[in-house]
């Protein structure tokens, strides 16, 4: 973790990036940042939200200046002015909300901006061709006049970094690539970052994933509060090291202690299908006090399952009983009645309305609480708001806009919304998703209250440490169908990725 | 609301009940004035830059002929306030106005059914209702866009609306009738002002107290987070469609009253000033924003202006401009100020 003086001063046809400073107002993002990048090497960017890592990343990329501070990107001192001019001098960002049109074909996104021409007219056949080549060379097997809309998220980054291989990058920063990725897709496009390495191509690679750095990383940065804290000179740091790094205190667990399950079966779930064959014949039961672990790789229908039982999905057919009583699931409203609610997966599009305070948020699905026939005073929403915001430890005021709040305190509103009715089931689906590694570990402490606190919780989550460190059980799905249920002592790693990938 | 929202920033970071009080004063303020001061404060100078130019604006007279000329725009509005805040739009209520009205005149007219005015009045009702279930069914079932439901109804309504009588007018109501809206009783109140303001009165209670109301807030500003916590999206989308419908016929119904006369071709271009009064009036396009307040403010904008520059004489044609150039003024500085916040 010492900073090595050798290589921030050696002259190499890498990036060095020296002092970069950058406010906004009073506020100072960035302060004295240096790292350097050399000729193909990935080097790991790591930090909390709001370290800095985005603001570095958008000064190498043209799309902020910074205050203070250079750059020198192959031995020429480098200031892009857009990024445009960032893009010529051959640094290319990839960003974690694609940027592609999503009704165009693949190969018109790639050369979006400078169709190849003949005779004043677009050279399709031309286009065609050079994007195929591109798309080859990174191992896709696409058609470039396939739209883009119809691709899935993995092939469509692919069609991303295609963009940027013809506009003859030679940096290319990922920010969050495997953010919607599953396993194989991950280790897809790891191969092409390697491959492109050996070829001298550079990487700046920004992950909240920290397990995937050792396998990807040749050096790690860390960031906090604007300031680089740590530079690594090897990738296989422990991830503790690391996580303490980025949050600037010792870490002492992450997960809280669960305590033992007891005997109620709270949730049974029979057969259950969906129409569109995402989930077929799963079974299972959750006692009260128990965690149960949803792992399985992107697109094995964990998610669908969940909002099935939890109402929001049509189901084709079998059953789901809470506390014995079959639950009729046409709607959100019967099983919230039921006493099943669900912490959705998009916290911003589906858990929050943004521009309303805490305070309407909560009153939202609580009207039956909040309104005694029907009639809602701002004072009981307050009253109301406040318990909420005691209960679960949200750091806001009830009448806060949730848009101001932090993720973990956005998905504490979402919990808050649900825990006073109170549930017999408790469903989460992808807790910590875009949550600071800080954050965390206060919400797996919420997690294993609720359990305590005597309901039966069901966990999905893509984070495999996360559910194996929450959970009783754990059930594995692959392609829709259920793979085994395993007993926290037999759930490992290996044990569960062997029935994800089954 | 810019000056309780500012404190509220600066204590951001305080969690205590110390400012509960306050909260809750800060609260209620905003829930009544709601995005609604740059519009007031809008009003507010149109009617003194109006009192100070003419000597005839700032009459009793005057101030209730300008409700009198608002109340048909003042009750769509209510309606087309429900809509966009659900955030959802209704191009049809115009064409709705004129087919509830002339469906009033066929029931209950001499010339035609014969069938009395409160039949006719029940009946124009019920079909605007049914008017606004079928764009709320075409929206919620066939997933139509509001814009294009409400246009293909907008065509439907205006369509039957000239079936009816084969596009010709009916004239001659009783006298009860069309002296709802001229005879001021206490010396102020018509009837039919009067049940603008009532309507005004309970859609403002019903949005800001009910649970249902604030649902539809829920609805506007996110129809996904309104569902998955229960909320019955679809039904009550519904409902606003009818709703807004139904409160077009009663419009319809109101101009009948101050005409002495229904015609299929009534109401064209009403929804554009109703949806003008109610973005005038702070609420926003994309849902989840807005206010009967504002809206009422909206309306009164609409009114002042319109009849200011009639008593200034200026051309109708230049008032299409003004009242052009009003709208866009509104709602730019209605995002300005929001950015700025």
């Amino acid at each position: 973790m010492s900073t090595d003086p050798r290589h921030t001063h050696s002259p190499h046809n890498g990036l060095v990036v020296s002092g970069l400073c950058k406010s906004y107002g009073p506020v100072q993002v960035l302060a004295d940042a240096s790292f350097e990048v050399r000729p193909g090497e990935v080097v790991a960017l790591l930090g909390e939200n709001g370290a800095g890592k985005s603001t570095v990343s958008n000064i190498i990329a043209g799309s902020t200046k910074p205050d203070a501070g250079t750059i020198t990107w192959r031995g020429n001192p480098y200031s892009p002015a857009n990024p445009a001019a960032a893009i010529d001098a051959g640094i290319g960002m990839i960003h974690q909300e694609l940027k592609l049109l999503p009704d165009l074909s693949v190969a018109e996104n790639v050369y979006v901006g400078r169709l190849p021409m003949r005779g004043g007219r677009i050279d399709r056949t031309a286009m065609n061709a050079r994007a195929s080549a591109q798309l080859k060379r990174l191992g896709l097997d696409v058609s470039p006049e396939r739209k883009v809309r119809t691709l899935r998220i993995a092939a469509q980054q692919q069609v991303e970094i295609a963009k940027a291989l013809t506009l003859n990058a030679e940096l290319l920063i990922f920010d969050e690539p495997t953010a919607a990725l599953g396993g194989e897709e991950t280790e897809l496009l790891f191969q092409q970052i390697r491959k492109l390495k050996a070829e001298g191509m550079s990487f700046i690679y920004i992950s909240h994933r920290l397990d995937e750095i050792a396998q990807i990383a040749d050096r790690v940065v860390v960031m906090r509060d604007g300031r680089i804290v740590a530079r690594h000179e090897r990738a296989d740091v422990p991830v503790r090291t690391v996580v303490e790094q980025m949050v600037g205190r010792s870490v002492e667990r992450m997960f809280p202690t669960v305590s033992a399950p007891g005997n109620d079966t709270l949730l049974e779930v029979e057969n259950l299908s969906s129409p569109e064959r995402s989930f077929q014949n799963v079974s299972f039961s959750v006692r009260a006090g128990e965690i149960l672990g949803i792992a399985g790789l992107i697109g094995a229908g964990r998610t669908e399952l969940v909002r099935a039982i939890a109402g929001a999905d049509p189901i084709s057919s079998g059953s789901v009983r809470v506390a014995g009583k079959p639950v009729h699931l046409n709607g959100p409203a019967a099983a919230i009645t039921a006493g099943v609610v669900l912490v959705p997966e998009d916290r911003k599009a589906q858990g929050v309305v943004l521009d309303q305070t805490i305070g309407e948020n909560l009153a939202i699905g609580n009207f039956d609480h909040v309104a005694p026939n029907g009639w809602v005073f701002p004072k009981a929403v307050q009253k109301f708001a406040e318990a909420g915001i005691r209960r679960l430890g949200v750091k806001g005021r009830p009448n806060q806009a949730v848009s101001k709040l932090s993720g973990g305190n956005q998905q504490k509103v979402i919990i808050a919304k649900w825990v006073s009715r109170p549930p017999k089931v408790f469903i989460l689906d992808e807790p910590t998703r875009g949550i600071d590694v800080g954050a965390r570990a206060a919400i797996y402490d919420v997690i294993a209250d609720l359990a305590r606190s005597g309901m039966a919780v069901v966990v999905v989550s893509s984070d495999l440490e996360e559910v194996l460190g929450l959970s009783h059980r754990v059930l594995v799905l692959s392609r829709g169908r259920q793979r085994g249920i395993l007993d926290r002592n037999e759930a490992s790693n290996v044990a569960v990725m062997e029935l994800a990938t089954s | 609301m810019a000056v309780s929202n500012d404190t509220s920033n600066l204590k951001a970071g305080e969690l205590k009940a110390g400012s509960g009080a306050q909260a809750t004063a800060g609260a209620r303020f905003s829930a009544v004035f709601a995005g609604t001061m740059g519009p007031l404060i809008g009003l507010v100078l149109l009617c003194l830059a109006l009192s100070l130019t003419t000597d005839t604006f700032l009459t009793i007279r005057n101030i209730l002929n300008v409700l009198d000329q608002v109340t048909v725009l003042g009750i769509m509005a209510i309606g087309m306030t429900l809509v966009i805040l659900i955030g959802g739009i209704d191009l049809s209520v115009g064409s709705v106005l004129a087919l509830a009205s002339m469906v009033m005149g066929f029931v209950a007219h001499p010339d035609y059914l014969n069938l009395g005015l409160p039949a006719g009045i029940a009946a124009a009702l019920v079909v605007a209702g049914l008017c606004g279930l079928v764009s709320g069914l075409l929206v919620t079932i066939t997933k139509l866009p509001p814009f294009i439901a409400t246009l293909a109804m907008m065509s439907v309504a205006r369509g039957l609306a000239n079936m009816i009588t084969d596009g010709s007018q009916i004239v001659g109501f009783p006298d009860w009738f069309t002296s709802l809206s001229i005879i001021r009783h206490f010396g102020f109140l018509s009837v039919t002002v009067g049940l603008m303001i009532v309507l005004a009165v309970i859609f403002a209670i019903f949005l800001n107290y009910r649970a249902t109301g604030r649902s539809l807030y829920a609805i506007g500003g996110s129809a996904e987070v309104a569902r998955l916590s229960g909320i019955p999206v679809k039904s009550l989308t519904n409902w606003v469609y009818a709703i807004c419908a139904v409160l077009a016929g009663l419009a319809g119904i109101v101009l009948a009253a101050r005409l002495d006369s229904v015609q299929p071709s009534s109401g064209l271009g009403y929804e554009l000033d109703t949806i003008a009064a109610v973005v005038i009036g702070g609420a926003s396009l994309s849902g989840g924003v807005g206010s009967i307040g504002g809206t009422a403010i909206g309306v009164l904008i609409i009114g002042v202006l319109r009849n200011g520059l009639n008593l200034l004489g200026v051309s109708p044609f230049i008032q299409q401009v003004v009242i052009g150039v009003v709208i866009a003024l509104a709602v730019a500085t209605d995002t300005w100020r929001r950015r700025a916040q």
